[in-house]
């Protein structure tokens, strides 16, 4: 039988008349796998050129800010870790750096290396997630389980210092809750894995936490290139980046770009070097930039965050190990006081209690504090009366003015690239919707 | 040059650009600088503030609305021992809105070129509270402006597309206002006799786990100000 012929033409639509439509609106999301969670995108396209490209988001907003609200400073911090779920000490660092400054105290420099050293784990977690998810969306199937692979380990160092793989909330107004570890947890005989499968598994895990970080340092390097022979000259992978979503460095400014989105514009900005805090300005490392502002230079941008991030806390490991000492301020109107000093001291009794019912009142005044999170500036707004619990939080998302650029950069694309593009702008609805 | 530095040379700067904005009052706490801004000068200042060379600001980082109609007030009295304790299910009354100027809308700048940050604050009338809008002097306040119409019911003149963005489709109220429950208005569930989502009034009670309290605490009295006094504006 011969295809050519129609035996059922439409009534009244002749075929030729299907290529006078070419304006339509298509909704992709919020359910879309390549919407990175809850994302509606209305597209007005021409043909498959998209014409504007309006971004629905809210559909995960909690009201962490009116929440925050109405509790005590340190209850807060959990929600912190909900917002970007996939960089979840960053921004617990700049919630707890606002407090810190509202309160005028400094955390104990230990304190400072292990959030310096967890920052720069998250950082890997995060770009981990983001490359896998971004060469999964683009077509590249064996980088997420890679990814994944890296993830694992780094989840147990979250798991190791704080009890929880992702929510951690380990940062704490003056220092970190507890001090690293001195062993690792390892994997037991079970009913899914044989003795030997769990004795290959706790070979790194022999030591402390530190061992096992410095490990995982000192392989990552050799995986990052793995990564690298996937990608980087891969042709495919060349096609669906390079010369997608170009951003100048002036629209970058403009728009509100941060993090490695304004690097990859050309502009060398980043808070660790240009506003240090924590114990960034003793560590060695260096800003990757980008030259053309592209989905590839980015991409190549956050590959390089990878190295220097390795690179930084192999640093901190090195001195964690020669410097023990406080994680925590002394000052038990703030810290809680040990749990063993409960037991006999009526004082640490009295601050435990009020601690745990009231929290601490903070001057009134407003600070605004930011972190350089992996996907960009993190801050934190805090206007203070005076009371035990902030009278405004705003947070600064780095995700949500990059979104907001999604007109811009998606127009005149075909629709293939708003995926390259939602995947090069590594969002997370956690930290957009709030 | 280390912060304070560069925040003095901004401060130089501003009083040199700002001279005909007599009524822009400078505020510096913390190491950090604030700019309140009458709301019918915003855009001229902001505008100077990017487009002058020695000011720079190329970055605005994020805008914000603040209600500060129940500034200063707490659950608890702290100064006399309660014998009837605190009641959980807490009534929030509409606080009286005496004042002028409720409304906020806090810009915080950013300075590539200098590396400083500013803080601009512009109060707003309470019973209109409408100001015009920066997206023509910054792109990034297109989405922040309409995040603070969305959730404080503040307006932007000017504003090429203010639409809701954060709450649900047909929403009503303006939930980060401080006379909005926390409770919300209404909830939503599917109705099997109807056969759809069905919004009914929230069933829930207002409860206030722990009071916010407000305590006089000596250590923040004016004199013996924690760590960054240098950075205190006299």
């Amino acid at each position: 039988m011969s295809p050519a012929v129609n035996p059922h033409p439409l009534p009244g639509r002749p075929s030729s008349r299907m290529a006078e439509i070419r304006n339509y609106t298509l909704n992709f999301g919020p359910q879309h796998p390549a919407a990175h969670g809850v994302l509606r995108l209305v597209l007005e396209m021409d043909g498959e050129v998209i014409e504007r490209a309006d971004p629905h988001v809210g559909l995960l907003h909690r009201g962490t800010e009116k929440l925050a609200e109405s509790k005590p400073y340190n209850q807060s911090i959990g929600y912190m870790d909900r917002l970007d779920y996939v960089s979840m000490m960053c921004s617990e660092h700049g919630y707890v750096r606002a407090i810190e400054k509202l309160l005028g105290i400094e955390a104990p420099e230990r304190a400072q290396y292990i959030r310096t050293m967890f920052d720069e784990i998250t950082r890997i977690l995060n770009h981990l997630m983001w490359l896998g998810t971004h060469a999964l969306d683009v077509g590249a199937m064996t980088m997420f389980l890679y990814c994944f692979r890296e993830r694992e380990d780094l989840m147990d160092c979250y798991e190791a210092v704080s009890g929880a793989r992702m929510h951690a909330t380990y940062y704490r107004p003056g220092g970190v809750y507890r001090d690293l570890p001195e062993q690792m947890p390892r994997y037991e005989e079970s009913q899914f894995g044989s003795s030997a499968e769990a004795k290959r598994r706790n070979a790194t895990r022999e030591g402390s936490l530190l061992d096992f970080i410095e490990d995982f340092v000192d392989r990552f390097p050799g995986l990052v290139d793995e990564y690298e022979t996937l990608l980087t000259d891969n042709r495919i992978w060349k096609q669906r980046t390079v010369g997608i979503g170009v951003v100048t460095p002036e629209r970058a400014m403009q728009l509100g770009f941060t993090g490695p989105m304004l690097r990859g514009s050309g502009i060398a900005w980043d808070l660790r070097k240009k506003q240090p805090y924590a114990a960034y300005d003793q560590v060695d490392f260096d800003i990757p930039i980008g030259t053309n502002g592209d989905c590839y230079d980015r991409y190549l941008v956050r590959v390089e965050e990878f190295r220097q991030s390795a690179r930084i806390i192999k640093q901190c490991v090195q001195w964690l190990r020669a410097n023990p000492g406080p994680v925590m301020i002394g000052d038990h109107k703030i810290a809680p006081p040990k749990r063993a000093d409960m037991k006999d001291d009526m004082e640490a009794l009295i601050h435990h209690f009020k601690l745990f019912t009231e929290g601490y009142c903070p001057p009134a005044g407003e600070v605004y504090a930011a972190v350089e999170a992996p996907k960009g500036e993190f801050g934190c707004y805090i206007v203070s009366d005076g009371a035990n619990k902030p009278y405004r939080l705003k947070i600064r998302a780095p995700g949500f003015p990059h979104l907001a650029a999604m007109d811009e950069m998606a127009r005149g694309h075909m629709l293939a690239d708003v995926v390259a593009i939602i995947g090069t702008m590594d969002i997370v609805f956690g930290e957009i919707d709030r | 040059m280390t912060p304070e530095d560069r925040l003095d040379e901004l401060e130089e700067a501003l009083e040199e650009h700002l001279e005909e904005f007599t009524d822009c009052r400078r505020e510096r706490a913390r190491g950090e600088l604030t700019l309140n801004v009458p709301r019918d000068q915003l855009i001229a200042v902001m505008k100077l503030l990017r487009e002058k060379r020695t000011l720079a600001f190329e970055q605005c980082i994020d805008v914000c609305g603040v209600d500060y109609a129940a500034y200063g007030q707490s659950e608890w009295v702290t100064g006399m021992a309660s014998n009837s304790g605190f009641g959980r299910a807490a009534s929030r009354e509409l606080p009286e809105l005496g004042a002028q100027d409720r409304f906020a809308v806090v810009y915080h700048l950013l300075s590539i070129t200098h590396n400083v940050r500013l803080r601009v604050k512009t109060f707003l009338d309470t019973d209109h509270p409408i100001v015009d809008s920066v997206v023509g002097v910054w792109a990034s306040a297109l989405w922040f402006e309409r995040e603070a119409f969305d959730l404080f019911g503040i307006m932007f003149a000017g504003h090429p597309d203010l639409r809701r963005i954060l709450t649900d489709y047909g929403f009503i109220g303006h939930p980060f206002r401080k006379d909005f429950p926390l409770i919300g208005q209404v909830e939503m569930r599917y109705d099997a006799e109807q056969r759809r989502v069905i919004y009914e009034p929230v069933s829930i009670e207002p409860r206030t786990l722990v009071p916010r309290v407000i305590r006089e605490d000596s250590r923040y009295e004016s004199g013996c100000k924690p760590a960054p006094a240098a950075g205190e504006a006299e």
